[in-house]
């Protein structure tokens, strides 16, 4: 079996996966190498819980494995959770310390998750977890919304990929009035993640 | 011309849009279907096209136009979702035997899994139905370089020739390499020859005479191209079509033979000499099993054929690289390679929901308020979220709110039906519906759900959103003109946020006799959005709140409860302060206005 690097990137239709997702595949183009992605689309992305899947030197099928993942990366800690089974065992998962609600929980009467214990309890799963405030991280460089570059900077430092490849695909694939502010989101990500 | 890289990162669907542009397409028709929308949607964004492109009212209509376009000489698409192509099955039997003049491709995306559809149809077999080749390719480059060829076979045996990639080739991405796009400058010109295109039985029963000679000859090029491959390794064979022989090189074992089935109709003779080659046979295919019954239809009693029908796969769902390690196990290929996954942890469901502020909420509450015993035929669009809400009873197919809930109205006396519809999916093939309801005097409630656009598949313009799918301004049709055309009397215009008077309205359709529809109009959110257009958000106060759940139960993903109990509305409130006038207690307000 040829073995690919596998990344999985997941959060909440319309957080921004799949521009995450674009970043990775187009660094990997830069850098000459094959790549495989696997996206959600359609209703799905209506708020529900959404992945991507990204595998670095894939060739064949773009679905991950569950339990081979090298890398997840999640815009939630309810999603971290959701799909940390797809993570190996000395893999890491880095996540941004934010939880929505699921509107189910309040529907359903269900008790409301704490995103303390969510991420006690992802903590204890045996990988390597990277947890911050992304969102916070990616005001600082200018925007809220660029939390998705800031996790792609922390991640930077697992992924098999040069960050200068990472930083040149984030240019070519936000768009152009948001280039300074991605930039310095990624940077800023990389040094929280070190 | 623009400077195309060797290669990109590219959707699946962006690289058949691609490939569609370096095989010269003139014509590409189609109606929205997840997976299938951005073939259209990538082919209508290019600036200076050699090409006509048109959403369409449905597939039957895209079909027909894109057939008469390839009549005319052109090389012309039709694409829809697998869904629609039962739409426009009617076309579809029988172009194969008028044939066709230039190259005609038509895409029909699979969906295994039923990720966004009512079934999992294999459009393979519509394409042995039919008798015209189908091309199902393995990767995003595979897709990228069969449609690329699609239009040289369609121009060869003058057939049309069904792609069908499934929802794992649209919506995958991968390095594709690309060509450049093609300049056709061909005009078109109908000739007329009445033998071919006119069906009447003399000219049809040689047309099909034409039609089964064209088969083996098919068949015979689709292995000479290359699209049927057997890599014979061992006396153990796995052949394996589309999507899932990308699942199966992953893991496949250096002594076991490596079939790989990328077109159809398959040489019987070819197939013959390969299962004979093989003691034991193990066919991987996702939904029907179209290669396994040719291969047992083949083998003799010295090979043994694992698959669907011996229970080795399953006939159900979409597969991957672990359920095809799992096959493969099962057949006594190969030992597992891959690790046992850890359970899932358990975590609240997050289902798509529909989005805050959304139109069709505030129906939907309405509606279940005023029919507290109505039965309630839904429809295919994102109001069939209205499931999670109590509002939605039926959904089978497009345009079936309308009908089905004529037929309830029928069966069932005294039945309070209240169909809910999209406005696009009511063009697509609701009106035929409404019009039957009325002449054949159904009592039914008919609620138009019109904001504008078709969104669930990626907001795409139809004709009631007064723009073409290349932005050309085209008048707007008047659904309460039309309605009223159909010969309904009771037609009612209202905006879904003024819920005071959406009650008002559903009362009086209740109260009256007959076919009443009602027309709920409000610009899509996520378009609003798009456009800048903002409204204040609403806010709960705390010390008003009864903690009644009133505003929870309207089930809006703007609206949490804090941790005392009481109402809290979160950034993501788009205004359309539908809750305001729910909650009891006169506890939430506009943001910003004091009482």
């Amino acid at each position: 079996m040829k073995k690919s690097f596998d990344c999985l990137i997941v959060g909440i239709g319309g957080q921004g996966t799949i521009l995450a997702s674009n970043v990775l595949g187009d660094a990997c183009v830069i850098e000459g190498r094959h790549v495989r992605g696997a996206e959600t689309h359609g209703m799905s992305q209506r708020g529900g819980s959404v992945e991507t899947h990204i595998r670095i030197d894939g060739k064949f099928g773009s679905l991950i494995p569950a339990g081979t993942s090298d890398l997840l990366i999640a815009f939630d800690v309810l999603e971290a959770l959701r799909y940390r089974h797809f993570v190996k065992p000395a893999g890491t998962i880095v996540v941004n310390r934010e939880m929505v609600v699921p509107t189910s929980v309040f529907s359903a009467g269900l008790p409301v998750p704490k995103i303390e214990d969510a991420e006690a309890e992802l903590k204890a799963g045996g990988q390597k977890v990277i947890i911050f405030d992304a969102t916070k991280t990616a005001a600082e460089a200018g925007s809220p919304l660029a939390a998705n570059i800031v996790l792609l900077g922390a991640a930077s430092h697992v992924l098999p990929i040069a960050a200068k490849s990472l930083e040149e695909s984030v240019r070519r694939n936000v768009p152009p009035k948001t280039v300074d502010i991605n930039v310095k989101a990624f940077a800023l990500g990389k040094e929280a993640g070190a | 011309m623009e400077n195309t890289p060797v290669k990109q990162y590219l959707l699946g669907n962006d690289a058949v849009a691609h490939a569609c542009r370096e095989a010269g397409i003139d014509f590409a028709a189609g109606y929205p279907g997840t997976p299938s929308s951005e073939v259209i949607d990538t082919l209508r964004a290019v600036q200076e096209r050699p090409y006509y492109v048109e959403w369409s009212v449905n597939e039957k209509v895209a079909f027909e136009q894109a057939l008469a376009a390839s009549w005319c000489g052109l090389r012309s698409l039709v694409t829809m979702k697998h869904v629609g192509l039962n739409v426009a099955a009617d076309p579809l039997m029988t172009s194969s035997y008028t044939g066709t003049k230039g190259g005609f491709v038509i895409l029909s995306a699979d969906d295994p899994f039923a990720h966004s559809s009512q079934n999992e149809q294999d459009s393979r077999m519509y394409a042995k139905f039919a008798q015209i080749p189908c091309l199902d390719p393995s990767s995003v480059q595979e897709a990228h370089d069969f449609v690329k060829a699609a239009w040289e076979i369609s121009e060869k045996f003058r057939l049309p020739v069904l792609f069908r990639p499934t929802t794992r080739i649209c919506h995958s991405k991968g390095d594709v390499e690309l060509g450049e796009p093609a300049a056709s400058g061909r005009k078109g010109a109908f000739g007329k020859n009445p033998k071919q295109y006119v069906v009447v039985p003399a000219h049809t029963r040689l047309l099909h005479v034409e039609l089964t000679k064209k088969q083996s000859e098919v068949a015979k090029y689709l292995v000479s191209a290359g699209y049927n491959s057997a890599e014979i390794r061992g006396k153990k064979a796995v052949i394996a079509g589309g999507i899932s022989a990308s699942y199966a090189a992953e893991i496949m074992p250096g002594d076991i033979s490596f079939i790989k089935i990328g077109a159809y109709p398959i040489d019987r003779e070819w197939l013959r000499d390969v299962v004979s080659k093989h003691t034991e046979i193990l066919v991987i295919e996702e939904l029907m099993p179209v290669i396994e019954e040719m291969v047992l239809s083949v083998a003799d009693k010295n090979t043994a054929v694992h698959g669907k029908l011996d229970g080795t796969v399953p006939h159900e769902g979409e597969f991957s690289t672990a359920s095809t390690a799992s096959f493969m196990e099962k057949a006594g290929f190969m030992k597992n390679p891959l690790p046992k996954a850890g359970a899932p942890a358990e975590v609240p469901v997050r289902p798509p929901i529909l989005c805050p502020g959304c139109l069709h909420r505030s129906v939907f509450y309405a509606m279940r308020k005023v029919f507290k015993d109505g039965i309630f035929p839904s429809d295919i669009g994102c109001y069939t979220l209205g499931l999670q809400l109590g509002a939605v009873d039926t959904t089978i197919c497009m345009g079936a709110s309308v009908t089905v809930g004529s037929g309830i109205a029928h069966a069932v006396e005294g039945a309070e039906v209240v169909s809910t519809i999209g406005d696009s999916t009511f063009l697509h093939t609701g009106i035929n519906g409404l019009i039957n309801a009325v002449y054949n005097g159904a009592n039914q409630t008919l609620i138009i759900l019109d904001n504008r656009i078709t969104a669930m598949t990626g907001h795409q313009p139809n004709p009631n959103t007064g723009c073409t799918a290349t932005g050309v301004p085209s008048p707007k049709i008047s659904l309460e003109e039309l309605v009223k055309a159909c010969g309904v009397s009771f037609v009612e215009t209202v905006d879904p946020y003024d819920l005071t008077h959406l009650l008002s309205v559903l009362k009086d359709a209740k109260e009256k006799k007959g076919v009443k529809v009602i027309i709920a109009k409000q610009p899509c959110v996520i378009m609003n959005k798009r456009l800048g257009i903002k409204r204040s958000r609403y806010l709960a106060d705390a010390s008003r709140c009864t903690k009644c759940g009133a505003c929870i139960r309207y089930g809006c993903p703007a609206i949490e409860s804090d941790a005392d109990g009481c109402a809290k509305i979160t950034a993501a409130c788009t205004g359309c302060g539908v809750c305001a006038d729910i909650c009891p207690a006169g506890a939430i307000r506009k943001a910003g206005v004091k009482e």
